[in-house]
């Protein structure tokens, strides 16, 4: 399968999520932020970065790149999108996903392993790990503060569409321990179709032994699951 | 007619807010016990080209909805006065 990888001006883990994709024997292209054609790409990424300096907010430029047209098109019809980091930011930002993403309580800019508890495996990203799985997987921002209103938080945990939850090692509510103060612990969301997939933590900094952990390949996984699963059906008289 | 639009963004208030907690407690140390309490926004200043003032105000009204606060999270409030008045242009140093 084929994984579309945008690019911005200020993007910079793209590479890392083309290497990822790469450990698991599948291709990827570059998506450049001013062009419009997906390139028949099976899932578009919206890696990690500082899309346009970030200036003003977060995502607030990226999101009227023209290839966040093709983007949104994409996603309304069942396409999978997955924002990582920045590119949660910018799925806030573009109204694909509901809530903001806000300066961290510390203030500070966090690079360090978090432990994300696995709260659905009913996404097309999550479907590969265990329920209830602790995942170690790196943060690395600066506002990834999760803040929506009560209505909007009361309905993603109602509809299950909560895909992560900022956890202690062991797995225990992580309290004061949070990395960023996210309402809820939450850490990545699933859209309402649940075709689109916003997180903050970059599980393709936890792709190989030599990073540490690969723990995040079991989301790589899940993709080429569904879309394999996906093609079959396609084909199917 | 040129306008000048002060734009301030600020954070809705059920938003928590670090950075104001943060000056909040920097203004206590420092002595001014006085303060309850601080929010911090964005002050955004636009010299915009317009017929009319409530034209201009209806476009940095719509500059406000589609880029400059995201209604998730941010309130904004404008205002607005003839550029001849005040520019945002520096003042020349006093001689």
């Amino acid at each position: 399968m084929r994984f579309g990888i945008a690019v911005f001006p200020g993007t910079w883990s793209d590479r890392d999520c083309a290497r990822a994709v790469e450990v698991l024997g599948h291709q990827s292209v570059p998506l450049w932020h001013r062009d419009r054609d997906l390139g028949g790409v099976d899932c578009v990424i919206l890696p990690g970065g500082f899309s346009y300096g970030d200036h003003l907010r977060t995502g607030a430029v990226a999101r009227f790149a023209p290839l966040m047209e093709s983007v949104q098109e994409f996603a309304a019809s069942g396409g999978l999108v997955w924002g990582i980091c920045n590119g949660f930011q910018i799925l806030c930002e573009a109204h694909l996903l509901p809530g903001a993403l806000t300066r961290n309580v510390s203030l500070e800019f966090r690079c360090e392993t978090a432990w994300l508890r696995v709260e659905t495996v009913d996404t097309p990203f999550t479907r590969a790990c265990h329920p209830g799985a602790v995942l170690a997987i790196p943060i690395s921002h600066g506002e990834g503060r999760y803040v929506a209103d009560a209505a909007t938080l009361d309905r993603l945990e109602a509809e299950r569409r909560v895909a992560f939850r900022y956890v202690a090692r062991d797995g225990s509510p992580v309290g004061e321990a949070s990395p960023n103060g996210s309402l809820r612990d939450i850490a990545g969301i699933v859209s309402e179709a649940r075709n689109v997939l916003g997180m903050m933590p970059h599980p393709e900094r936890a792709a190989e032994p030599i990073l540490g952990s690969e723990d995040g390949l079991q989301l790589f996984r899940s993709v080429v699951e569904t879309v394999a699963e996906r093609s079959v059906f396609a084909v199917a008289p | 007619m040129r306008y000048v639009a002060d734009v301030v963004v600020s954070l809705k208030p059920v938003v928590n807010d670090p950075q104001g907690l943060t000056v909040r407690s920097g203004l206590h140390q420092l002595g001014f016990a006085e303060v309850a309490e601080v929010r911090v926004g964005k002050h955004i200043t636009l010299e915009v080209d317009a017929d009319s003032e409530a034209s201009a105000r209806r476009r940095v009204a719509e500059m406000c909805e589609r880029l400059l606060r995201n209604p998730v999270i941010e309130d904004y409030s404008v205002e607005l006065r003839p550029a001849a008045e005040a520019s945002i242009a520096p003042a020349p140093p006093p001689p």
